[in-house]
This record gives C-alpha cells, sequence and structure tokens, in this order.
C-alpha cells in the first residue's frame, strides 16, 4: 500500500481518496491489486499498563499509535483487555482490533513488522543503598546472594524473566522477591519503587519499564544493563515490533513502511518516557 | 513429530507396566461397607457428589446389574444452555435432582415427579464476567452439595452460595476470595457437622490456598487453614502429629521456602474432601507449589502437593503427609480420598487410597498417616517410588525441569496419572475404579513470550501419549494387592468420574462421547451411548419418585483436556492449555462443545 501513497504530505489526502475507492473504477482497480484500505486503525491495547499503555492514552505505545494512525489518516480506536491470559487470542484473534503495538519481534502469535526499537533487562539500584559502591552489571557478581533483589514474576505459573532464572541459577534465592503481575499498580512500579524506599537493594527490571518509573523515582535511581550470562543460556535484550494477524501481509506493509520512514519520530517518543535502549541487530536495522 | 516419533517408539511391550510390579504388602482388605459414612443418605439418594463422606461413589441400589444393563435406554435428557466444561455431578434428594453448571454457574432444580423432569426452579448468582479470563483450566465447577434442607455450591467468582432446596431462594451468600489476584473456585464443597468446607484454586498464579468452614446456617467463617505459612495461620498445634519426621517443627510453612515465597506458594484446595465420623478427621489434599519453576524455591515448600487430616470442628490439623515434596512437575496432591477398612497382616486397619497425579495409589493409615503401600498405576519417570522408611518419594534427577534444557519422556505428563476426576469403590469387588491419562511430556525452552508487557522465555511442555498409543485408561485397581485386575485402554485421557453400583457395574464416560457400562469384575463392556458433546461429568445413581433405578451424567466437554474444544482454543498451538492441546488435536473433530443431562433406565 505504501506505493499507492507515496509522500508523507499526500498520505492523509491519499487515505481519503482510497476511502472513496468504491465510486472510483481506477481506485477499485488499484484495491483488488493490493488488499482493502482500512476504516480505522484498531489498536489492541492494555488498559493500565504503564509505561505502555493506559485507557487515558498516557502510555508510549498511545503514543505511537496515534502517530500511526495520523500518519495513515485513520481514526484511533481501541480493544482494552488486560494481558493476562489469551490476550491475543481474545483481541486480534476474535477480530475486534488489528495491530499490537508492542510485542517481541517474531513472536509466534503474530505476524510481526520489523523491529523498531531494542531493551534489555537493567539492575536497578538505590545510590544510597548497600549496592551503591560499585553497581552491579553481572550476575557473577559475588555480593548477589546476599543482597535483597526484586523480579519480575509474569503471567501463567508465575513464569520468571530471565533474570529470576539466572539468580536461581547461581544459588541467590533467599534473599529474591518475586513480584507478580497482580497487585496495586504494575509490578515494575512497585519494584523499583521498593528499591527507591530501601527496601530492595536492587531491582532486576525490563528496560521500558525500569527506565519509566525509575525517572520518577526518588532519590534518584542507577540503571545499569544487565549482561547475560552463559548459563543458563537465556537472551536478555529483546528487540521490540508491531504484531498484526498472521496473514494480513497489507497490514504488516503498511508498519514496516511507517516505522522505516517515521524512526526519528518514534525515537523521540521513546526518549520522552526514558526506554533505555541497545543497538538493534545489524540484520534488524532498516 | 517429535512427539510422534517418541509414541511409536515406546508402543511395544510396555502393556505389562500397569499389572506388573509385584506388591509384598500383606494388606487384605475385609469386607466394609462404606464404614465412614454417617448420616448416610436414603439409599435411593445421592446428596453430595462422592455419595457419602467415605468418597466411595458407590450406589448400593440393584435393580441395574450387570445381567441387564445392556437394555439401559434414554428416560430423559435436559440442556444446560452452556458451553464450557461440565465436571458436576448432579445431586438427587426426594423428587428433586440439582445440577450446578460451569460459568455463569446456574443451579438449576429439575421435577423428578413429573414427566420428562421439566424444571423447577433455577437460581442465577451472577458471578462476576472478570472470573472467566482467570481460571486456569476452563471455567468449571465440580459440583453442588445438600444438607438439611440447603443446596450449597461455590461460583467461579469465589462465593459460597447457600439456596433453600425447596424453593431456590437465596438464603446466604459468603465472599471468600478476590478474582483481582487470580483466585477462583471451582471445587465442590462438603458439608460436615453443620460446617461447610470449601478451598480456592488460582495456584497459577501464585494464589495461596487454603481451606475454610464456613458455618451451613449463616454462612460465617468458622476457620480458615492456609497450605503454607506460620503455623498459626495453618492451625497447627498442640494435636499435630504426622508419622513422618520431616513434618515435624515449628512453622514448616514458611521455613521450608525461600523468604516470604510461601506468600505465593499456591498449595490450593481444588479437589476432593473425605470425613471419618468415627475418627472425626477429614481428609483432603493440596495443590502444587508456585513458581512452577522449581530452582526459585528451593526446600520442601510444606505444606503443598500432600494431604491434611484435621478436626472438623476446629480446623486443627492431626496429621500431615508430602505426596510430592518440593514438586517439580505439577503433581497436585488434590485428588480423592477413598476411606475403607482394611485387615492388614489379620489386623483391621482404617486406610484411605488415593490414587495421586504423581503416578502412584497410596494406601495410608488414615488414623496417624503411615504410608502403607505406594505402587505405580501408569509409566512413571519422574521417580522410582516411596521409600516406605521415610515416606519420601524418590525423585529421578535426569527428570527435573530445568531451564534451557531439553527433557524428554516426563511420565506422567503435568495433568498428571489422573487429575481431578474422581474414581469409585465397591466394596463387593474390594476394587478401585479409576479413571485417568496416559500421558508423557517432553518439556524444552520456549520461543520468547510476552505478558503485560513483559519478554522472556518460558517452558513449552507438549504432552503425547504414553506407553500404547493411547491417551486415557480405566483402570479396576485392587489395593490390596497393589496391582491392576484389568484396565480398558481409552483413545483420549479419561477425564470424567467413575461410579459403582450394587449390581456390578461401574460406569464412567469418554471425551468423545461414548457413556459406557462395564461388569465390575471382568471389565467387559455391557453397554455404551454416545451423547452429543464429550464427557467430563460424575455419573450418580438414584432411586426416582416412580421406584425405578436411574443412572444419570452431564455431558458437556471441556476441563483443562478439553479446552481445545469449549475455549476454541487453536489446535494448531500444541503449546495451548500448557500443552494439552498438543496431545488433543483431533478432540475438536470428534466431538462439539454444549452441556446437557443425560438420564438413562431400564425398558418398563
Amino acid at each position: 500500500m505504501s506505493s499507492s501513497c507515496p509522500t508523507e504530505l499526500a498520505r492523509i489526502a491519499c487515505a481519503a481518496l482510497l476511502a472513496l475507492a468504491g465510486v472510483l473504477p481506477t481506485a477499485r482497480a488499484q484495491m483488488q491489486a493490493d488488499a482493502a484500505w482500512p476504516t480505522a486503525l484498531r489498536v489492541c491495547a492494555e488498559p493500565d499498563n504503564l509505561p505502555y499503555s493506559r485507557d487515558d492514552q498516557s502510555g508510549f505505545e498511545n503514543r505511537i499509535a496515534r502517530l500511526l494512525a495520523d500518519d495513515l489518516g485513520l481514526p484511533l480506536q481501541y480493544e482494552w483487555l488486560p494481558d493476562r491470559r489469551g490476550f491475543v487470542r481474545k483481541t486480534i484473534g476474535a477480530n475486534a482490533c488489528d495491530v499490537v503495538i508492542g510485542v517481541p519481534a517474531g513472536d509466534e502469535r503474530l505476524l510481526t513488522t520489523r523491529p523498531y526499537y531494542r531493551s534489555t533487562y537493567v539492575f536497578v539500584q538505590n545510590e544510597t543503598g548497600a549496592a551503591a559502591a560499585r553497581a552491579l552489571r553481572s550476575f557473577d557478581d559475588a555480593r548477589l546472594p546476599a543482597l535483597r533483589i526484586g523480579v519480575q514474576l509474569i503471567g501463567n505459573d508465575l513464569a520468571a524473566t530471565p533474570p529470576g532464572h539466572v539468580l536461581a541459577r547461581h544459588h541467590a534465592v533467599r534473599h529474591v522477591v518475586g513480584f507478580t503481575v497482580f497487585g496495586e499498580g504494575p509490578p515494575a512500579q512497585r519494584m523499583v519503587e521498593a528499591v527507591a524506599r530501601g527496601e530492595l537493594d536492587a531491582a532486576v527490571v525490563w528496560g521500558p519499564q525500569a527506565g519509566y518509573f525509575a525517572s520518577r523515582a526518588t532519590p534518584p535511581l542507577r540503571l545499569t544493563p544487565a549482561a547475560a550470562p552463559a548459563d543458563p543460556d537465556l537472551p536478555f535484550a529483546f528487540s521490540i515490533a508491531m504484531g498484526v494477524r498472521k496473514g494480513d501481509r497489507a497490514m504488516k506493509a503498511r508498519l514496516d513502511d511507517f516505522i522505516a520512514r517515521r524512526a526519528g519520530e518514534i525515537d523521540r517518543i521513546l526518549d520522552e518516557y526514558a526506554v533505555p535502549r541497545v543497538p538493534l541487530a545489524q540484520r534488524e536495522r532498516p | 513429530m517429535r512427539s510422534q516419533n517418541h509414541t511409536q517408539k515406546r508402543s511395544a511391550g510396555s502393556a505389562g507396566l500397569l499389572v506388573g510390579g509385584l506388591l509384598q504388602c500383606a494388606l487384605a482388605l475385609a469386607q466394609p461397607a462404606a464404614p465412614a459414612d454417617a448420616p448416610p443418605p436414603g439409599e435411593g439418594e445421592w446428596t453430595m457428589p462422592a455419595r457419602d463422606h467415605a468418597s466411595t461413589r458407590f450406589s448400593p441400589l440393584t435393580q441395574i446389574t450387570n445381567a441387564n444393563v445392556a437394555k439401559l435406554q434414554p428416560a430423559f435428557t435436559f440442556s444446560t444452555g452452556v458451553v464450557r466444561g461440565h465436571e458436576a455431578a448432579p445431586l438427587v434428594v426426594g423428587g428433586t435432582m440439582y445440577i450446578v453448571g460451569p460459568y455463569p454457574n446456574v443451579l438449576f432444580a429439575l421435577d423428578l415427579t413429573k414427566p420428562g423432569a421439566p424444571l423447577k426452579w433455577k437460581f442465577e448468582p451472577k458471578p462476576d464476567a472478570g472470573s472467566q479470563g482467570v481460571a486456569c483450566c476452563d471455567q468449571v465447577n465440580r459440583g453442588a452439595a445438600y444438607a438439611d434442607g440447603r443446596v450449597f455450591f461455590n461460583t467461579l467468582d469465589n462465593q459460597t452460595i447457600a439456596v433453600d432446596a425447596a424453593s431456590g431462594a437465596e438464603l446466604w451468600r459468603a465472599k471468600l476470595g478476590d478474582i483481582r489476584i487470580g483466585e477462583t473456585m471451582t471445587m465442590a464443597p462438603l458439608v460436615v457437622k453443620g460446617k461447610v468446607l470449601v478451598g480456592n484454586s488460582g495456584g497459577e498464579f501464585g494464589v495461596r490456598g487454603w481451606l475454610t468452614a464456613l458455618d451451613a446456617a449463616t454462612g460465617k467463617t468458622a476457620w480458615r487453614a492456609w497450605s503454607t505459612g506460620p503455623d498459626s495461620d495453618v492451625l497447627i498445634g498442640a494435636q499435630f502429629k504426622p508419622f513422618y519426621a520431616q513434618d515435624r517443627g515449628k512453622d514448616l510453612g514458611v521455613s521450608s521456602w525461600p523468604p516470604g515465597a510461601w506468600k505465593i506458594g499456591g498449595g490450593n484446595v481444588w479437589g476432593w474432601i473425605s470425613y471419618d465420623p468415627e475418627l472425626d478427621l477429614i481428609y483432603y489434599g493440596t495443590a502444587n507449589p508456585g513458581p512452577w519453576n522449581p530452582e526459585q524455591r528451593p526446600g520442601d515448600n510444606r505444606w503443598t502437593a500432600g494431604i491434611f487430616a484435621r478436626r472438623p470442628d476446629t480446623g486443627e490439623a492431626v496429621w500431615f503427609y508430602q505426596f510430592s515434596p518440593h514438586d517439580l512437575h505439577d503433581y497436585d496432591g488434590v485428588n480423592e480420598n477413598i476411606l475403607i477398612d482394611a485387615e492388614l497382616g489379620g489386623k483391621a486397619r482404617k486406610v484411605l487410597v488415593h490414587p495421586d497425579r504423581n503416578g502412584h495409589v497410596y494406601v495410608m493409615d488414615r488414623a496417624n498417616g503411615e504410608v502403607l503401600s505406594a505402587q505405580p498405576f501408569v509409566k512413571v519417570t519422574t521417580s522410582s517410588g516411596v521409600d516406605l522408611q521415610s515416606g519420601r518419594l524418590r525423585y529421578e534427577p535426569t527428570k527435573e525441569p530445568k531451564v534451557g534444557k531439553t527433557i524428554r519422556e516426563i511420565c506422567p505428563a503435568s495433568p498428571g496419572a489422573k487429575d481431578w476426576q474422581p474414581s469409585a469403590y465397591s466394596p463387593r469387588t474390594r476394587l478401585i475404579y479409576i479413571p485417568h491419562q496416559n500421558l508423557c511430556q517432553d518439556s524444552q525452552s520456549s520461543q520468547v513470550s510476552y505478558i503485560a508487557g513483559t519478554p522472556y522465555v518460558g517452558t513449552d511442555a507438549r504432552m503425547y501419549s504414553g506407553p500404547g498409543g493411547h491417551r486415557g485408561r480405566f483402570t479396576a485397581w485392587d489395593p490390596a494387592a497393589g496391582k491392576a485386575m484389568w484396565s480398558k485402554e481409552e483413545n483420549f485421557p479419561v477425564w470424567s468420574g467413575a461410579l459403582a453400583t450394587a449390581g456390578d457395574v461401574v460406569f464412567y464416560g469418554t471425551m468423545d462421547g461414548w457413556f459406557k457400562a462395564l461388569d465390575a469384575r471382568s471389565g467387559a463392556l455391557l453397554w455404551q451411548y454416545k451423547t452429543d458433546s464429550g464427557i467430563i461429568g460424575q455419573p450418580v445413581s438414584y432411586r426416582g419418585p416412580d421406584g425405578k433405578q436411574y443412572v444419570a451424567v452431564l455431558s458437556g466437554v471441556g476441563g483443562w483436556a478439553g479446552a481445545v474444544v469449549s475455549g476454541d482454543l487453536d489446535a494448531r498451538d500444541g503449546t495451548a492449555a500448557l500443552g494439552f492441546a498438543n496431545a488433543m488435536k483431533d478432540l475438536p473433530a470428534a466431538t462439539r462443545k454444549g452441556g446437557k443431562l443425560y438420564v438413562f433406565k431400564l425398558p418398563d
């Protein structure tokens, strides 16, 4: 579809033109060659999951969705559902929406776009706390077993995040505190606040959440990327893409085009939300 | 492909496993008649899912026999209008039948005195719709309980409700848990000495397990016994005398965990409760510990994956035994405990029989919690039996799941050798009739997953059929000899309950919809009837107002095993339903969803 709307300035007009395709024979021919242009950008999102999304549209994925909708010249519609069990099945799968703004690149449940950022798990530390003398960077740090460390426990059967598994493998379990998705506010927020209050010496938090909540904490907290150890062999950095319904190649093509053209603006939004990033893999770059 | 290869590899030469393994236990069962059952319901009634407090699911009615059951025919049906899995047992009190369905947990009363058993009334509890997204394994309900003119049942959103059995009017409701933390209720209450005993589900979300006793008259909480935490929470006090040394000590529900982990430790109480009025003890199992990844919770993780004996008046614990200490494989200990009197070396002994998810049938002294025998009833690779000296399960270390490692041929698979589906006991044959699975699984790192904006690499389980290539069995087990007398293969897991009758017939249903009657002694198939949906309910038998014996069962596929149909899961995703979908890819072609009661009788 990108080929039919070559310039950014012409995009809104072009979309309006395509909306009239039903009465324009030449445009209809174009429609048949391509997939039907949608009448709205229907986004699946969580209603209370900052920094990503919230039903008042204050999350950075809400901001990217707005940028995308304006770019495509489409009204923005949301299908809200907490991501607990069957999120994809009950949203995109039930045809209630067409786009998830943030998913890991290659997520098997969806057709994913090229990634638009890559982040990593980070150590969040209180600069006045026990770990202050020398920032934690590695799971081989001999101080780990003695420190009170928060990790995220997520999803069904409390699946551990990579740091949770690594800490267990490094015999750091006596003082590890698991934070589940259930509770008042996002678990990352509760973890970061516990570090700020000195109840935890450190937390190992997924980057976007760590960056957002740490930037709002007092006293200031220190963030250092957590290097992946050799055992177990688990990734700590993930590339994040958009996701569409499997087979919806037309929408994927639109989103890929958007990500390539508006990368600068997407980056600025991520900066505003203090999302720590690491470089995309070479093959993932535009 | 992988699982198919495995199935083929193992298909030969393992049939002997079920009947193999000679038991040296000198255990002879006497001729008991459900001794713990007091006061018994009327002979023709069925007032609780297991029929009696001893949990025998044995009907003393004798009109239907192994000689005439072949003539059984439908008497009437009733559609519940709900498409989720129907696991409940119908109750019959006087001339009324009571059925509670899966979410939205409507309670139906059918008038058995009128032709076709028309609806007398229905009670709609209107549970919170949000509870649907929380329940782990379909939105099932395992049944109601009747006592003193009241019907008690639980709703998915953690309410216990008492309804007037005659009018259908609500008497009280008690809110006991919080769906916002992932907590639900699916189990059937048991009424003991004026108390309604209920427990919670939700261990996969870190919900801490409990059993609660409510005053049957008012719904007020009399006591609550937690499954983890300090002794004061677990109601462990001066009376507590566990048989094995490892279960003695102060606050083991705290010290057998990393600090604070017991708060999200699971040990939920979503299975069955039994009661022995002579010993004045209730018995129930606790579910697996959380989180599932065992590396994060070193220790025995008490009091999960075990069995408690408690006083019904106060909840005080009397003994505990842990089937699966530091559970590695999701082997909940919640399965039924059947109370029977046994003769051991010429000496009368009160035992309980418990077929566990870990693959062993336990015979225990129910007065003190001693394990008398524990024999495998399916292929077991995860352990090599129980050390009867220490009482500990002997784990096989090579089958321990580890992140980043692929482990093959974990038997039994996560749903266990059997899951919730309750067995029956016939005092005439002295056999336990066990509906169960025959499943193994491989465990390996999954692709990247993402929940609530957090990426991680989980563990995928892929289940497949065990030895023989069939996924289910219905086994007649001799608890005295510790071996199977006969065992019937079933294509799908047998996810229904069992019923035994004094006519020497046993009944069960299959997930592709067959309701079957077998000879209790030989296992010969005597009769079968194809219902509209797969059967995962609990069959019962009663005497109708016309004096005739009836057999009733709910059809309506679902549950963890059947969620691939009732929940419209993608059968191509082998890891759906926590890996169960991989083993059930052909179920959607074999049956359709929809709840319906079927009632059968002999021709006039």
